[in-house]
C-alpha cells in the first residue's frame, strides 16, 4: 500500500467560484494514473467520507487526457464570509493524501 | 480570415508579464491582445468596497505595456473585469489610468468602456418577472438582498465585447466579464468555430499558468484557425505539454469537461492534444453546445458588519485538553456580559462572535477529519463582527477581559489564560459574497451599457454610442 501522496505530482484544493471547492489529483504519468485510478480507492464515495458529507454532494471527474482525478464539493462556509477561514480554499486537500492505493 | 493569432500579456493585469516574453509576442503579430483584470479570488471585499486586489502602480505598468503594444501594431487591446470586481467605482478607476497613460505617451485611440454594474431597478424587475434563477449551491435572493448590496455586477459574455469592437473601439475596458469571453469575442466575431474560440480563450485567460512549470507570471500565445488551434508561451524557457493544457481545464472549475458561458456550454469531453513541437500544443475536437436560453450571471456582495480581532495563544495543558468545553464557556461569558453592557440595545443576534482554534481545526473547520489533537500550544482567534466598528471593538475589548481570567476546575485562584501578542485589531467594513443567480436577459447586451470616447493625448471627447 503506498499513500496517494506519494503516488500524485500534485494534490491541491481551490475555490470554484465563492461557493464550491474542488479538489485536483494529478499525475506525472500514464502508468500511476491508471494504478490509482484501477484500484478503485480515489472514489466519489471515498471523497465523501474524507471530508464527512453525502456521495450525492461530491461532483467526481476522471480526466484521463489531464492524468488527474478531480472532485468539488459545495463550501460548508461561504468564501469570505465571517467565518470562512480559507478564503482561497487553497488548504483543504490534506485527508486526500493519506488515502491508501495497492 | 484563416487564422488569428491572440496574445495574453498575463493572467491578470497588475500581476505583472516579463517585457522580453511581451515584445517576442508582438513580434508575432497577434491580432487582438487580451486581459483580464479580475476575480472573485481575492474575496468578496473588493467588490463590496470598490478597492483593487493589485496595487494602482502596478496595474498601471502592466495596462501602460499593453496599450503601448496594442497601439504599435494598430490591433484591439480587450480588457475585462476592470479593478478586479468590475463595478461602476473599479471601471471608472481604470478609465482614469488609461487617460493618464494617453496622456503621458500622446496615444490617440477609439476608446470603449462597458459597464457590468447592474441597477438595482432592472434586477428588482427581472426578479418579479421571475427571470433571476438560482444556481447551485446559491444562497438566498429576494429584493431586500438586492437593497443590501453594495454592488451587483452581471458577469458579461462575448457579445458586448463584439458590440464595442463592432463600433470602432480600439481600446475596451469592461466592468465584470467571463475571463474567457475577452479572448472569444474576436474570434466569434470572424468566425472561427466557438468550440475553438472559447477553449482558446479559456487557456488564455490565465497567462501562462497553464505551462508546466511557470518561473513568474508572464504571457501566452494562441494560432486560432478553423479546425484547430495551437499554443505555446513566448518565453522559449516555458513549455506547454499536451497534459499541461488539458490540465488548465480542471483549475478553479467545478467541472473539467462542461465549463458555462452565458451563450452556451464548451464541451471538451472530445478535445485532443498533441505535441505539435517540444514546446506547443496543438488543441482540437472542443465543442460548444448553445444554451437554449441566454444567462448573465451576477456577483454581489453586502457589508457583514464591522469587524474587530484579537489573537491570542494557550499553552496550559489543562486549558489544551478541554479546549472546546473552555470556549464554550468563555462564549457565554461574553455574551452574558456584553448583554450587562448593552442591555436591550444590543441583541444577541446582532452581532457574530466567532473564535478559530489554530492547532485543532483552524484550517477546515467543520471539514477536518482529525478530532483528537496533541498540540503542545493552540493559537486562538477571536473575530467580533457588528453593526459599527465602535460595539465591535468594545466586544473584542470585553473578549480579551473574559478570556483572560476565565477560571479552570484544574486551578484555584485567579489565572491568566491566553498569551495576547497585541491588544484587538479594528479591522473596518467586511463583505460577503450573496449572490450566486444567473438572469435571463432580453438580449444579451441591455445588462452593459457601453460609454465611447476619442482619446487624443490629453484630450477625451465623448461619442454617440
Amino acid at each position: 500500500m503506498t499513500a496517494l501522496a506519494k503516488l500524485a505530482r500534485l494534490i491541491r484544493s481551490k475555490n470554484a467560484g465563492p461557493f464550491e471547492l474542488t479538489f485536483d489529483i494529478m499525475f506525472e504519468d500514464e502508468a500511476t494514473y491508471q494504478r490509482v485510478k484501477a484500484s478503485g480507492m480515489v472514489t466519489r464515495e471515498r471523497v465523501a467520507a474524507c471530508y464527512g458529507l453525502e456521495p450525492s454532494q461530491v461532483k467526481f471527474f476522471l480526466c484521463d487526457n489531464a492524468l488527474a482525478i478531480k472532485a468539488s464539493i459545495p463550501r460548508p462556509v461561504f468564501q469570505g464570509d465571517p467565518r470562512d477561514s480559507d478564503g482561497h480554499g487553497g488548504q483543504q486537500y490534506a485527508p486526500l493524501m493519506d488515502i491508501e492505493i495497492p | 480570415m484563416e487564422e488569428m493569432r491572440i496574445l495574453s500579456p498575463t493572467g491578470v493585469c497588475g500581476s505583472g508579464f516579463v517585457e522580453n516574453s511581451f515584445e517576442k509576442a508582438l513580434s508575432q503579430k497577434p491580432h487582438v491582445i487580451g486581459c483580464d483584470a479580475g476575480s472573485t479570488d481575492p474575496g468578496p471585499a473588493y467588490l463590496g468596497s470598490g478597492r483593487t486586489a493589485f496595487p494602482r502602480e502596478a496595474i498601471h505598468r502592466d495596462l501602460r505595456l499593453m496599450l503601448l503594444g496594442a497601439r504599435r501594431l494598430k490591433v484591439p487591446l480587450l480588457v475585462g473585469s476592470a479593478g478586479t470586481g468590475g463595478n461602476d467605482a473599479q471601471l471608472e478607476g481604470m478609465h482614469q489610468l488609461v487617460k493618464e497613460i494617453a496622456a503621458a505617451e500622446g496615444l490617440s485611440f477609439q476608446l470603449a468602456l462597458i459597464h457590468a454594474e447592474q441597477n438595482k431597478d432592472y434586477l428588482r424587475k427581472r426578479l418579479r418577472e421571475g427571470r433571476i434563477k438560482p444556481l447551485d449551491p446559491a444562497p438566498g435572493f429576494d429584493e431586500e438582498t438586492i437593497d443590501r448590496s453594495e454592488h451587483i455586477v452581471g458577469m458579461m459574455g462575448a457579445e458586448p465585447f463584439i458590440r464595442a469592437l463592432e463600433a470602432g473601439a480600439d481600446v475596451v475596458i469592461a466592468g465584470r466579464a467571463s475571463d474567457t469571453a475577452i479572448f472569444a469575442s474576436m474570434p466569434i466575431m470572424r468566425g472561427f468555430p466557438e468550440g475553438l474560440a472559447w477553449h482558446a480563450g479559456k487557456i488564455l485567460e490565465c497567462g501562462a499558468a497553464s505551462v508546466v512549470q511557470r518561473k513568474t507570471p508572464d504571457c501566452m500565445f494562441a494560432w486560432l484557425r478553423k479546425d484547430h488551434f495551437v499554443v505555446e508561451a513566448p518565453d522559449p524557457g516555458l513549455t506547454c505539454t499536451p497534459q499541461s493544457i488539458a490540465s488548465h481545464s480542471l483549475y478553479e472549475n467545478a467541472d473539467p469537461f462542461r465549463l458555462v458561458e452565458c451563450s452556451g456550454t464548451l464541451d471538451l469531453t472530445h478535445s485532443r492534444y498533441e505535441a505539435l513541437t517540444p514546446r506547443s500544443v496543438k488543441v482540437s475536437g472542443s465543442r460548444f453546445i448553445p444554451a437554449q436560453r441566454y444567462t448573465v450571471k451576477l456577483e454581489g456582495a453586502e457589508k457583514a458588519g464591522y469587524q474587530s480581532i484579537l489573537i491570542g495563544s494557550v499553552r496550559d495543558p489543562f486549558i489544551i485538553r478541554q479546549i472546546d468545553d473552555w470556549t464554550a464557556r468563555l462564549e457565554e461569558k461574553i455574551h452574558g456580559r456584553v448583554r450587562m453592557v448593552y442591555g436591550d440595545r444590543l441583541k444577541h443576534d446582532d452581532y457574530l462572535l466567532f473564535i478559530r482554534v489554530y492547532g485543532k481545526n483552524g484550517t477546515m473547520g467543520a471539514l477536518e477529519p482529525v478530532k483528537e489533537i496533541r498540540s503542545h500550544e493552540l493559537c486562538l482567534t477571536f473575530e467580533v463582527t457588528a453593526p459599527t466598528q465602535e460595539i465591535a471593538s468594545t466586544i473584542a475589548s470585553i473578549t480579551r477581559h473574559q478570556a483572560l481570567h476565565l477560571p479552570i476546575p484544574e486551578w484555584s485562584g485567579l489565572i491568566t489564560a491566553v498569551a495576547c501578542p497585541y491588544n484587538h485589531l479594528d479591522r473596518g467594513a467586511v463583505y460577503r459574497f450573496n449572490v450566486n443567480h444567473v438572469v435571463e436577459p432580453g438580449d444579451p447586451c441591455e445588462m452593459f451599457p457601453m460609454d465611447l470616447f476619442a482619446i487624443k493625448g490629453t484630450q477625451e471627447e465623448r461619442r454617440a454610442a
